[in-house]
């Protein structure tokens, strides 16, 4: 199995597609256009790359983990995301989608945010790159993520706390789907995930991959020309985990996404539609969405990418979830046995291995999509 | 009996009358005696909004009333329930999401829709190039789908767009969700005009139009108007089904001219 481009009318099988206001479907499809014409240009794969590495520091390191390892009697490998600049995975995205911005006249840009590491890694790459930013925030999450609220205004950024509905990600998503319609001049909609309408699941995927294409030659080489019998990453809208799993689709590896107990779109719901793509949804016997509840704001999504869906749809991945006091207590074991805090949302990965008994033996490789500097306020209190 | 709302809004459009259609959020405080109050005032049809979780087209009024309705426990079983009751002798769509219909089944959804006698039915975030399935179910159970153009729309794909809507053609006015505006934009004349050239049907601008000076600006190129969010202010002001009918009737004799 490989991971193609989506369909012509953006689906992963059943999933995905493009369901926005008639509005937005132009923007789509410039957007579209815009990006395959990019990305079969090699002097804008070239930018690209040149950015990833001297500025964002790639490539991530692959360490091992020895201490966790021995306590588990599971070999851990971690992929390094929480080394990158401004501390997570999403700078890859994020830099793809600003150099793209720039490349189609757009001279702003605007994004949603849920533990506001999206969101401060789009505040960087508008600083970088001249470009004006705007950033919506649930208020919840405002509240549970203040320094990184503070981050994005000092890198020149206005973040505006949503107070409509659960006032978390899947409002904040609304709230710049809004905005976006008002402003498809000039803006470009810089989303977070690979989520939303077509072509956005497929380019975030893409400007990710490097993770996993990374991590496939560094795995080759610290197990001698072998992979690892289980890749696993944390699921929100599933970014990362699609970023890892692209380097591994096509080795006999399980590919395992874990999803907060309480925000278990693949695990707890059904195919929905929201935020312009078919993809499972928590969503009530109406089709009302449901709020998603999870310790890590990252995750806190009642949705998932379509890919994921497809995925689990023909079985090539799996997807199981954590509780929150699983959550907290991989953060901890993290952190003590290897030194290395956690972002809450990975932690979720750690958590599964933690507690999982057939990994006995096996060779895990873990995403570690974040640093956990951002949680250490909400730890403080949780933990005392 | 379920008229049908292409029917109507052709035949009052060839009498050389201009269109006016009031949308109401189903379920807020007093919807159904303001729909009343509505059809009194001289609407040609009322559009009534099922609330949905995430109303990603609406603005802050419509979003509020949505809110509340969902508050007061609105399903979409109620309100389509509750509609039914309602005899206003002019035709009634529904404006929701797509989400509401693709969980209950498009057929199930429609056929709701048919047997509370409900006419039409537009859903925003469904756009033309992934609206075949919903349509051709609607039209079987016999709901007019209604589609949206923008002023964004390509000119090849206009054509085809308002051929396959069914009830009117909903020009979207401007370049953002439902709200109240200061001035009409001359994206709402220009994609009236863009519609009228390709299709027969009726064409009604929405979304911007928020006072009856605008209404009879929009009316000189365009068939008639949808108005949202002013209408639902005065019912979250609490100025009640009396306020809605004075506003209606603003709006219908400024567009009789
Ligand atoms: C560190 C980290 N990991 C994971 C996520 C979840 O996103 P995704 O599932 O798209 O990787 C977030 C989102 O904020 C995050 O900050």
């Amino acid at each position: 199995m490989t991971m193609s481009r989506p369909t012509p009318e953006g689906r992963f099988g059943d999933f995905g597609g493009r369901f926005v206001p008639e509005s937005l479907i132009a923007a789509c499809e410039e957007l579209e256009r815009a990006f395959t014409e990019a990305w079969s240009d090699p002097s804008f794969i070239d930018e690209f790359q040149r950015v990833l590495c001297d500025y964002a520091g790639r490539p991530s390191p692959v360490t091992e983990c020895h201490r966790l390892s021995q306590r588990l009697g599971v070999r851990v490998l971690l992929k390094r995301e929480d080394l990158n600049h401004t501390g997570s995975h999403k700078i890859n995205n994020v830099i793809g989608q600003a150099l793209l911005a720039k490349r189609m006249g757009k001279s702003k840009l605007v994004a949603e945010t849920g533990a506001g590491q999206h969101g401060v890694a789009t505040a960087t790459a508008a600083a970088l790159l001249g470009m004006e930013c705007k950033v919506y925030m649930g208020a919840v999450d405002v509240e549970r993520q203040a320094l990184n609220v503070f981050r994005m205004k000092l890198l020149g950024s206005d973040v505006e706390a949503v107070m409509s509905g659960s006032r978390t990600l899947k409002d904040a998503v609304n709230e710049a789907l809004r905005h976006w319609v008002a402003a498809v001049e000039d803006t470009h909609y810089c989303l977070g995930s690979v989520m939303g309408p077509h072509p956005y699941p497929w380019m975030v995927r893409e400007f990710h991959r490097v993770i996993g294409e990374e991590a496939r030659a560094q795995c080759s080489e610290i197990l001698g020309g072998g992979e690892p019998d289980v890749v696993t990453a944390c699921v929100g809208g599933g970014s990362n985990a699609i970023g890892i799993f692209s380097g591994f689709i096509d080795t006999e590896a399980q590919l395992v996404g874990v999803e907060p107990a309480g925000g278990a779109a693949v695990g707890g719901g059904v195919p929905g539609v929201v935020h312009g793509m078919l993809s499972y949804l928590k969503q009530d016997e109406d089709g009302q969405v449901l709020e998603a509840e999870s310790i890590s704001a990252g995750l806190d999504y009642p949705g998932v990418g379509p890919e994921h869906s497809y995925l689990a749809s023909v079985g090539r991945a799996t997807y199981v979830s954590v509780t929150d006091d699983e959550v907290v207590a991989a953060f901890e074991l993290l952190s003590r046995t290897e030194g290395i805090i956690p972002a809450l949302e990975s932690a979720h990965a750690i958590a599964w291995v933690a507690r999982e008994p057939s990994l006995k033996g096996k060779t895990v490789l873990v995403n570690l999509s974040g640093r956990g500097d951002k949680d250490v306020d909400q730890m403080m209190d949780i933990l005392g | 009996m379920t008229v049908s709302l292409e029917a109507s809004l052709m035949s009052a459009k060839g009498a050389g009358r201009k269109l006016l259609v009031p949308y109401i959020t189903g379920g807020m405080d007093q919807w159904l005696d303001a729909i009343r109050a509505a059809a009194d005032a001289g609407a040609d049809a009322v559009e009534i909004g099922i609330p949905f979780s995430d109303p990603v087209m609406d603005g802050p009024v419509i979003q509020e009333a949505s809110w509340q309705s969902l508050q007061h426990g609105s399903t979409p079983q109620s309100v389509v329930a509750e509609a039914a009751d309602l005899d206003v002798g002019i035709p009634l769509a529904v404006m929701t999401y797509y989400n509401l219909a693709y969980r209950a089944g498009h057929e199930r959804f429609a056929a709701n829709l048919y047997r509370a006698g409900i006419s039409g039915c537009i859903l925003p975030d469904l756009p033309y190039v992934e609206s075949g399935p919903w349509r051709t179910a609607a039209e079987a159970a016999g709901v007019e789908p209604v589609l949206l153009a923008a002023p964004t729309t390509p000119e090849h794909r206009l054509p085809d767009l308002c051929a396959a809507s069914r009830g009117f053609v909903y020009a979207v006015g401007v370049m953002g969700v439902t709200g109240v505006r200061s001035e009409l934009a001359a994206s709402a004349v220009e994609i009236a005009a863009r519609c009228k050239r390709v299709t027969d049907k009726a064409t009604l601008v929405g979304v911007g139009i928020s006072n009856p000076e605008q209404a009879a600006e929009v009316v000189q190129v365009a068939d008639g108007v949808v108005v949202g969010s002013s209408i639902v202010r005065r019912l979250l002001d609490g100025d009640g089904p009396e306020g809605v009918a004075a506003l209606v009737s603003q709006y219908r004799r400024a567009i009789d001219g």
